[in-house]
């Protein structure tokens, strides 16, 4: 079967062996959780608990009247002891609710949808699990599911592409959860009225393609496409680009050129919130990199500190350095180890530090190499070296606001440029710039 | 665990081990067959202007950065391998002083006074050496253009692209064909690097094989001299050994600082050399065209930069 590609981009040596091959394990339960009031794109949340209360695995704390948001549930059976701002994995303080669990994991009892699954049923039942995108963006999938209707959607695409180095959770999920990923796929056509579905899986999971293949081979509707292992495969523009050969419009979404992504994590949990009423309190994610004594692929609660995971994981190994929550690629380095896992957690990778090198920039002398790897066909030298001299206008005419933040200009620069750091700053100082008017 | 020990910085978190560098140090390895060469050939004349150029350079860069307060950088090798390319387009018998003189013009006229390293216009290396052809003409262009030590057989005295000029007057008389064999293998006087086509063509093999260059400037450069060889009907095979048109194509008009990036522009870029090249061979006084023509074509390359972008992903043109 043929294998797909997207133009530029890199092989970015992929790490996965650590883990790939390890069945996902149920991580234990934390003495105390943190679970954030706001764990996805979109309005936080207000707590529906008070301090002292006792509350029940997969029951809500909290949630808001805003559309685009999501609600938190409770990942353990226990009290609370605190509402307060905690330390969120960017850096920012957020309020939460902290939980001190009992150890009995008394559930409230999920019920699965009852009567006829219409569209409206799906989305609110999806809502109230509190779902958003688990490949890291953590955008709320009820309102992915509810495209405005001037949009004609025909096409649902479910990432399986998992490109980001390190992380193997979604390949796990592939292998052990097929029929969910499957079920929910066909419950996200179900709700968007679309015929056709693609689940897009790099070749370096040939297990998980076969599996799924098998899977949907009773399926005329659902196409599973072989994917080149290339970085970033995973994002969605380029997802659509290598599946549909369609262009997302600059500064546009997928439901533009008719497509929803979504990621193999979510469409799984649709699959539990619809048939068992599962709210998303757990979550599969990889604990890898050379500073990890056992790397793994974990099932953990919500609002598990990434130090009790790493305890999970039998400990450091070596001197940690640095420790990145999501991919190397795309991930944030971590201040400390209380910081709990939210939603949109796949990894946590530690580098030892022989690993980590403080870069020691030079003035760009125009290899060239960013341009020739940037996916969106940018030219980031040019656009760094505007951002140090501040010539920000300059920047936005190179189309700055397109970038995806991949990380592969940074990644191949021989100057060792701090390209992804300019960048961004320039696209706050933007769109700062736009909101003054 | 104490967290303070953690390093927080932006995303990557990973990054090939590529630096300026490796790729530096492996230009330098891929000009060794051509230098080692020269000297074997030229013998200590050669070694002299090697050595001095590189010392020249090297020392300005350091002076320099101590003058500007800057961290020396010497380390990554681009003042070494500015004073080995401008050596490489030396004649072998010149003045001590000469060489000494153009390393400290690559790097403060063609390099530093620009802000250093990455924002330099002009190629350092044939700025220098246009300034020395300018000031010094009689030095350069007669001193060493004799056939080095006797190990070359035919050819002495004047360049064959000078024998070519002069015989167009009508002062001699000229037959290019007979230089081929010699331009090619190693046999012929001329500059330092002009001394072996083989051997050029076996760095450039080298640059290509670490991807350090692609093939767009040398492709446009070298096909174009080809197609107005052609044009003019002169003799194509001798325009493209003669002088220093192997060395200029995969060398000097590919220097990353001095070029365009995107690979369209490399190829105007590379048609905009070729072309002025045969221009200046052919049309004018000079008997060298590649020196003057990348220079030219240096000065292009930020207007190349503008006009020719990529198509970014979403966007219709």
């Amino acid at each position: 079967m043929a294998v797909k590609v997207f133009p530029r981009g890199l092989y970015v040596p992929e790490n996965k062996e650590k883990t790939s091959k390890k069945a996902t394990e149920v991580a234990s339960v934390p003495e105390e959780v943190v679970i954030h009031l706001w764990q996805h794109t979109g309005a936080p949340c207000n707590p529906l608990v008070q301090v002292g209360e006792r509350v029940l695995v997969g029951q809500k704390i909290g949630d808001t009247d805003a559309f685009c948001s999501a609600p938190v549930h409770s990942s353990v059976s226990g009290e609370v002891i605190a509402i307060e701002p905690r330390l969120h994995f960017t850096g920012n303080q957020v309020l939460s609710v902290i939980i001190k669990s009992d150890g009995k994991q008394e559930e409230v009892k999920h019920k699965p949808v009852e009567g006829e699954l219409t569209p409206e049923k799906i989305r609110a039942a999806v809502r109230e699990a509190g779902l958003v995108g688990l490949g890291g963006a953590a955008f709320p999938t009820h309102v992915k599911l509810s495209p405005p209707k001037e949009k004609t959607i025909d096409t649902i695409i479910i990432n399986g592409s998992e490109c980001e180095p390190f992380i193997t959770c979604d390949e796990r999920n592939m292998l052990e959860r097929t029929e969910e990923l499957v079920d929910g796929c066909k419950l996200i056509m179900q709700v968007i009225g679309v015929k056709k579905a693609y689940i897009g899986i790099e070749m370096n999971k040939l297990e998980a393609i076969e599996q799924v293949e098998k899977a949907v081979s009773d399926e005329k509707d659902i196409k599973v496409v072989r994917l080149d292992t290339k970085y970033p495969q995973g994002a969605e523009k380029h997802l659509i680009k290598t599946v549909l050969d369609k262009e997302v419009p600059s500064g546009g979404l997928p439901m533009d050129v008719g497509v929803i992504v979504q990621n193999v994590g979510t469409t799984i949990a649709i699959s539990e919130a619809i048939r068992k009423g599962k709210p998303l309190y757990e979550r599969c994610l990889t604990v890898s990199g050379s500073g990890v004594k056992n790397p793994k692929n974990l099932r953990v609660k919500i609002g598990t500190p990434i130090g009790h995971l790493i305890e999970e994981c039998g400990g450091f190994q070596g001197e940690p350095a640095k420790i990145v929550m999501g991919g190397p690629m795309t991930g944030h380095a971590q201040f400390s180890l209380d910081v709990p896992v939210v939603k949109g957690t796949s990894g946590i990778i530690v580098f030892t530090k022989e690993e980590v090198k403080v870069s020691n920039p030079r003035p760009c002398f125009r290899c060239g190499q960013c341009i020739k790897a940037c996916p969106i066909f940018l030219m980031p030298n040019f656009i760094g070296t505007y951002i140090e001299a501040e010539l920000i206008d300059k920047v936005e005419a190179l189309s700055v606001m397109d970038c995806i933040e991949c990380g592969l200009c940074a990644y191949i620069c021989p100057a060792e440029r701090p390209l992804i750091q300019l960048i961004k700053y320039a696209k706050g100082k933007i769109l700062n710039k736009k909101k003054q008017g | 665990m104490n967290s303070k020990k953690l390093i927080v910085s932006t995303s990557p978190h990973i990054k090939t081990s590529e630096t300026i560098q490796k790729i530096v140090y492996w230009v330098i390895v891929a000009l060794m067959p051509l230098t080692l060469m020269s000297i074997y050939l030229y013998g200590l004349s050669a070694a002299k202007v090697i050595v001095l150029s590189i010392l020249s350079a090297v020392i300005t860069e350091v002076l320099v950065q101590k003058i500007r307060r800057l961290p020396i950088t010497i380390y990554d090798g681009t003042a070494i391998l500015t004073g080995l390319l401008l050596a490489l387009t030396l004649p072998p018998e010149i003045p001590w002083w000469l060489p000494v003189i153009g390393g400290f013009i690559a790097i403060t006229l063609g390099k530093q006074l620009f802000g250093g390293f990455g924002y330099n216009v002009f190629n350092p290396a044939l700025v220098a050496r246009a300034t020395l052809l300018l000031s010094w003409t009689a030095p350069m262009a007669s001193a060493g253009w004799s056939s080095p030590l006797g190990k070359l057989d035919g050819v002495s005295g004047a360049t064959p692209l000078a024998l070519m000029k002069q015989a167009q007057a009508g002062n001699a008389s000229f037959t290019p064909h007979l230089y081929i064999k010699p331009l090619f293998l190693a046999n012929t006087g001329g500059c330092i690097g002009e001394v072996s086509a083989l051997l050029i063509l076996v760095g450039a093999g080298i640059l290509f094989w670490r991807k350090i260059i692609s093939w767009h400037i040398p492709f446009s450069y070298i096909g174009t001299v080809v197609l107005f060889s052609l044009i003019f009907k002169m003799d194509v095979t001798f325009n493209l050994l003669a002088g220093g048109l192997l060395l200029g194509a995969f060398f000097m008009a590919t220097d990353y600082v001095t070029a365009p990036v995107i690979g369209k522009a490399k190829l105007i870029y590379g048609f905009g050399c070729g072309f002025m090249t045969i221009l200046l061979r052919h049309y004018s006084g000079c008997p060298e065209g590649v020196t003057y023509s990348i220079l030219f074509m240096n000065a292009c390359t930020p207007l190349l930069d503008r006009y020719i972008q990529p198509r970014v992903y979403g966007k219709v043109k």
